[in-house]
């Protein structure tokens, strides 16, 4: 009986299910953090709300968060083009192996990978100019540090990461020439016990300024305790505002959810590779408060302006590598390919690129 | 009033009963849970239990996914559960895990691209052999200083896992990566790979590997002199002293074993579903195994319906999570209350619950 009466609802549901999957665009994400970890993942659903504002009754949709990077990523797409899911959103680097599978098998559904460098037909892959904003972070730092100690907390060293290293040290050394990074791998994306105890070593190092590449906002109560300063990672962190979190890198990925669920919608969705920085808004900077002297705070958004404007790029030589070997002549700019694939620190920065 | 008899012996008709009771009684709170949060509890229920197996969209994709997501569970709990029979606790399981998919995945990976029958079996050995070594040490720690081997098998895990992030960037990485860490595909080799053997079933080598422990752990357990002394052992190790069973030979084994099985878990997973050594190739398995092996009552039978169980509610909670909008956290709470109410229902398997009326004094 109980059996039964299970079998009647699972085929009701079902079917209302079917009757739905036609005029609605189902739209799915898998996240590798809690959506309220304050950063990273709460910046792509913070973009799935606003897709849902967007385009109110035409869509759907539906996540998963705390997926692990691995088989478990690959079981939750799955199911997730199985229920009639028409293009999954996968928010983490981990997930890149993961979903090229996945869309081998469903040729139907879109997906969009976050951060990686392998695309299908059906998978298009899409990430952030992050080190256009550690430009600008790493020149509050530079002018901000006291101790000329600068503190960072590094979560996986993929070239996305060093690449955010790298442009902050540049960037501070320029108006600070006197400036020194420490840098302390955790491995992972976010983990608030670990950030944290990270950012206290760097304090007790003598850092006087926080800057994180991990999305918890631990740090931060870390900074604010011992008097230091930090910024905001991948969401605006603004609770910590005006001290310790005097500005912040935010990621607005709504505007291109939005566009990329518009081309499902209308049939004209086609793989790409899309590295969007300030200018278009994909990065955004989040407010610089007034712990930040007006001069500092003008001169980063002077810098902001160049950026947008496109007369400069955080990259341009000369820029020696860490060993002492050129890696950008006088006036020359990094091309993307290399950024993508950066594995190693410029010249002046300290420690090893873990390997 | 109520009143609790102590059982002279634990009542076998309960030990069966019970885990059917805790499953309804947490669908019940469950339900409550999740009706409290406003969603329909029976949908949820159903989601969770029920779609996973049965449901005529996915279920052919889910069902075998139950034995991917189960076998190294099992296969681990097995490994422990004979060391917790005899009091010998190994916590360190998801380090033996680790090291047993870095000695297989290192083996494949120096033949690599080189195609051969021979290469998965060796690094099926070398993955076991891994494992065995890792799972040895804390032996070792016990049996010539008497060091606890709950704490040195624990540490040894955080141990294993900064080798595993050091050759995920080092020694292991995939030099045709871009700059990202990671090894190669280890499942897109063929000589390495460790695909379904029958399609549609999910069943890979690891699959077939946790059956095989479960049959050998019962035979082992209920006809082998070791599974007697590691009984014995386990319910009064003076006892077990008087009848000349050797402590130490039996430590080394049970550690070793455990953290055999745990190594082949951690290489066919890596051969298999994760495909590749990363910097988070570990997801809790080692752990979670614990779990299983008790929620098995360590016997096991018990660990292979128990592995299962849990699977489905790993299962069944990400489609609630997607489907009904659920929060993983809420999931974690069910899965939980599953656990807090198996264990609580022990009491039936121990105790007699008795009707008294009140007598006067």
């Amino acid at each position: 009986m109980f059996k039964k009466i299970l079998a009647t609802t699972a085929l009701a549901v079902g079917l209302a299910g079917a009757a739905f999957a036609d005029d609605k665009t189902k739209v799915g994400f898998v996240y590798v953090g809690p959506i309220n970890d304050g950063g990273w993942t709460q910046g792509h659903d913070h973009g799935r709300l606003e897709l849902e504002k967007h385009f109110g009754d035409k869509v759907e949709t539906v996540f998963v968060e705390n997926v692990p990077e691995g088989p478990d990523a690959e079981r939750v797409m799955t199911q997730m083009a199985l229920t009639g899911t028409d293009i999954i959103f996968t928010t983490s680097f981990g997930f890149m192996d993961p979903t090229l599978n996945v869309a081998a098998k469903f040729p139907d559904v879109k997906f969009e990978h976050a951060t990686g460098y392998k695309s299908a037909e059906n998978v298009a892959t899409y990430s952030a100019r992050f080190y256009e904003g550690r430009a600008i972070q790493g020149t509050i730092a530079g002018r901000m540090t006291k101790s000329n100690i600068i503190g960072y907390i590094g979560s996986v060293p993929i070239p996305e990461v060093v690449r955010g290293i790298n442009s902050a040290y540049i960037h501070a050394k320029k108006v600070n020439p006197d400036v020194e990074f420490k840098v302390i791998w955790i491995y992972e994306w976010m983990n608030p016990a670990k950030e944290a105890d990270a950012a206290k070593a760097l304090l007790e190092q003598g850092a006087d300024v926080i800057l994180q590449h991990t999305d918890s906002t631990a740090p931060l109560a870390a900074a604010k305790e011992a008097g230091a300063i930090g910024f905001g990672q991948a969401s605006d962190m603004y609770d910590f505002a005006p001290a310790p979190r005097v500005s912040s890198i935010i990621d607005n990925w709504a505007p291109y959810y939005i566009e990329r669920t518009q081309a499902v919608m209308d049939g004209t969705w086609e793989t790409v590779n899309t590295w969007d920085g300030i200018s278009t808004g994909m990065v955004g900077i989040g407010e610089i408060t007034d712990a930040v002297p007006a001069d500092v705070k003008a001169e980063a958004l002077a810098l902001k302006d160049a950026i947008v404007a496109g007369t400069y790029h955080p990259f341009t030589g000369p820029l020696n590598k860490q060993d002492g070997t050129p890696f950008l002549a006088e006036g020359e700019v990094a091309d993307d390919g290399t950024l993508a694939g950066m594995n190693f620190y410029v010249e002046g920065l300290t420690g090893d690129v873990p390997q | 009033m109520i009143s609790l008899v102590k059982r002279p012996q634990p009542s076998k008709a309960w030990v069966v009963a019970t885990p059917i009771l805790a499953v309804i009684v947490t669908m019940i709170l469950g339900g409550l849970l999740f009706a409290a949060m406003g969603k329909d509890p029976f949908v949820a229920i159903r989601t969770i239990f029920w779609d996973p197996l049965f449901n005529p969209d996915f279920a052919a994709y889910s069902r075998p996914q139950l034995l991917v997501k189960a076998a190294p569970l099992i296969l681990i709990a097995i490994g422990l559960s004979l060391g917790f029979k005899a009091g010998i606790w190994n916590i360190g399981a998801e380090g033996q895990y680790i090291i047993g998919a870095i000695t297989g995945a290192s083996v494949g990976l120096a033949f690599y691209p080189m195609e051969a029958w021979f290469i998965f079996p060796l690094m099926i050995i070398a993955g076991a052999l891994g494992g065995f070594l890792w799972g040895l040490i804390p032996a070792l720690c016990k049996t010539k200083f008497n060091a606890p081997e709950i704490l040195v098998s624990l540490m040894l895990v955080y141990f294993a896992e900064q080798i595993m992030i050091a050759v995920s960037l080092g020694a292991l990485r995939n030099p045709e990566g871009n700059g990202f860490p990671g090894s190669r595909n280890l499942a897109q080799y063929a000589s390495s790979a460790n695909p379904e053997l029958i399609a549609g079933t999910g069943a890979h080598w690891g699959v077939m590997a946790a059956f095989a422990a479960v049959v050998a752990a019962y035979v082992l357990l209920s006809k082998h002199m070791l599974g007697f002394q590691i009984r014995v052992t386990g319910e009064s190790p003076r006892a077990a002293g008087f009848a000349g069973i050797n402590a130490n030979r039996l430590i080394i084994f049970c550690l070793g074993t455990s953290g055999a099985l745990a190594g082949l878990a951690g290489l066919f997973e890596v051969t298999g579903p994760a495909g590749q050594i990363t910097t988070s190739f570990n997801t809790g398995y080692g752990f979670t195994a614990i779990i299983v092996a008790f929620l098995g009552r360590l016997n096991p039978i018990g660990i292979l319906l128990a592995g299962l169980l849990l699977a489905l509610t790993f299962i069944g909670g990400e489609l609630a999570q997607f489907m009904l909008s659920l929060p993983s956290a809420s999931i974690q709470v069910f899965q939980g209350m599953l656990l807090m109410t198996l264990l609580a229902m022990d009491i039936f398997v121990n105790y007699k619950v008795i009707w008294r009326k009140k007598e006067a004094v």
